[in-house]
């Protein structure tokens, strides 16, 4: 059964759109069908995360409205054959989604795909809420600072009221993401730790994303990083993280950069 | 700056967590209250699982929130009685 996923957190800049790529591309890369749609309307990203922004003919609301077919929107990725990108529309106003028509696109990926991974954009407003709505489970994106954990609790809060499964009395499953940590500086206390992270959210860990260099290359090749360089720390963590969501039972640990002869020489890598 | 200054300037996590506590007991009150409906559930599927042998779905727990009144919806579908307290007993 084919499973919607929506990568949220309120807060924006924490990472959501990183995470959709990465751990689309690294479900994928394992052989499962992947789609991840942008519902970030207005404010695209995830084209350019995954390095299609110049293949998007039609759009999200143009499906939604009837103006393409779902076929024609998709977007197969070059690298790994059952991953798909759904692209948000750039010029169009995020009105143009209504919750019907949504459903109905989602409905139609069910069809086809293993998961569905929903892009959320920032905030508490219609477009996180249409984001969610049809969610079986949710990745809720945090980075170990106050006003993102504050925010990711509203979101939690969000999940629980404002979703289908909620409304209908079923439970929502949700997952923490805990990226851009940088264990050196939680280790000095300058940093939340992951066990106050939990603490203060309750919800189950997926993983934990070190902060890294290798995203910010990734994102400017226009590749999930589980592609441009598996074996990084970030990579890993993706890894790992993505067999957790298919149920697999992997020791949690904070993936650190392996540095090979060439890193050793030149004490960083030449990009 | 003394020793005792420079570490506990450091170490501000440890403020960070102890604010964030205060601040979001706060807003869970006014928010609604997280959760309500999974605990609720969990709940009084252990009340019951205490007597006999029950599924998680057979449980289910519907909040609706209204403007002056909300609603709580509690539905339990028992299982045959005999066979059930026999399976707990064992
Ligand atoms: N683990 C990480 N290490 C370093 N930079 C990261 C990491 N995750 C995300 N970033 C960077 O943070 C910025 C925001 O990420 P993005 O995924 O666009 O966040 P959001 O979609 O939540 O707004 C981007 O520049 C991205 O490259
Ligand atoms: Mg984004």
């Amino acid at each position: 059964m084919a499973k919607i996923l929506v990568v949220t957190s309120g807060k924006g800049g924490v990472g959501k759109t990183t995470s959709t790529a990465s751990l689309g591309a690294a479900l994928a890369q394992s052989g499962q069908r992947v789609v991840v749609v942008d519902f970030d309307v207005g404010l695209r990203n995830l084209d350019l995360v995954m390095g299609a922004e110049r293949r998007v003919v039609f759009d999200l609301i143009n499906v939604v409205q009837g103006d393409a077919k779902l076929a024609q929107a998709l977007i197969r990725d070059k690298r790994v054959d059952t991953l798909s990108l759904l692209p948000a529309s750039q010029t169009r106003d995020k009105d143009a989604l209504t919750e019907e028509g949504v459903a109905k696109v989602l409905a139609e990926l069910r069809e086809k795909f293993d998961w569905i991974i929903c892009d959320s954009p920032a905030g508490i407003e219609k477009g996180a809420t249409l984001a969610m709505y049809n969610a079986d489970a949710a990745v809720v994106v945090t980075n170990p600072e106050v006003s993102s954990v504050r925010d990711s609790d509203r979101i939690i809060g969000l999940l629980d009221s404002k979703t289908k499964r909620a409304e209908k009395g079923e439970r929502m499953e949700k997952h923490l993401l805990l990226t851009r940590y940088d264990t050196a500086r939680a280790a000095r206390g300058e940093m939340l730790k992951t066990d106050d992270v939990l603490e203060i959210l309750s919800i189950p860990l997926l993983g934990i994303i070190p902060e890294s260099e290798e995203v910010l290359r990734a994102s400017n090749i226009g590749a999930p990083i589980t592609l441009s360089n598996p074996a990084s720390a970030a990579g890993r963590a993706y890894f790992d993280a993505a067999k957790r969501l298919r149920g697999e039972d992997i020791p949690m640990t904070v993936p650190v950069e392996r540095r090979g002869l060439m890193g050793k020489l030149f004490g960083r890598r030449v990009a | 700056m003394s020793l005792l200054n420079f570490l506990s300037r450091r170490r501000s996590a440890p403020v960070a967590r102890e604010r964030l506590q205060i601040l979001l007991a706060h807003e869970r009150a006014v928010h609604g209250h997280r959760d309500l409906v999974a605990i609720l559930q969990e709940e009084i599927l252990a009340v019951i699982a205490k007597h006999m042998a029950i599924e998680r779905e057979k449980v289910q727990v519907k909040l609706d929130r209204g403007k002056s009144t909300s609603t709580l919806e509690i539905d339990i579908e028992m299982p045959d009685l005999a066979q059930a307290a026999a399976a707990a007993r064992h």
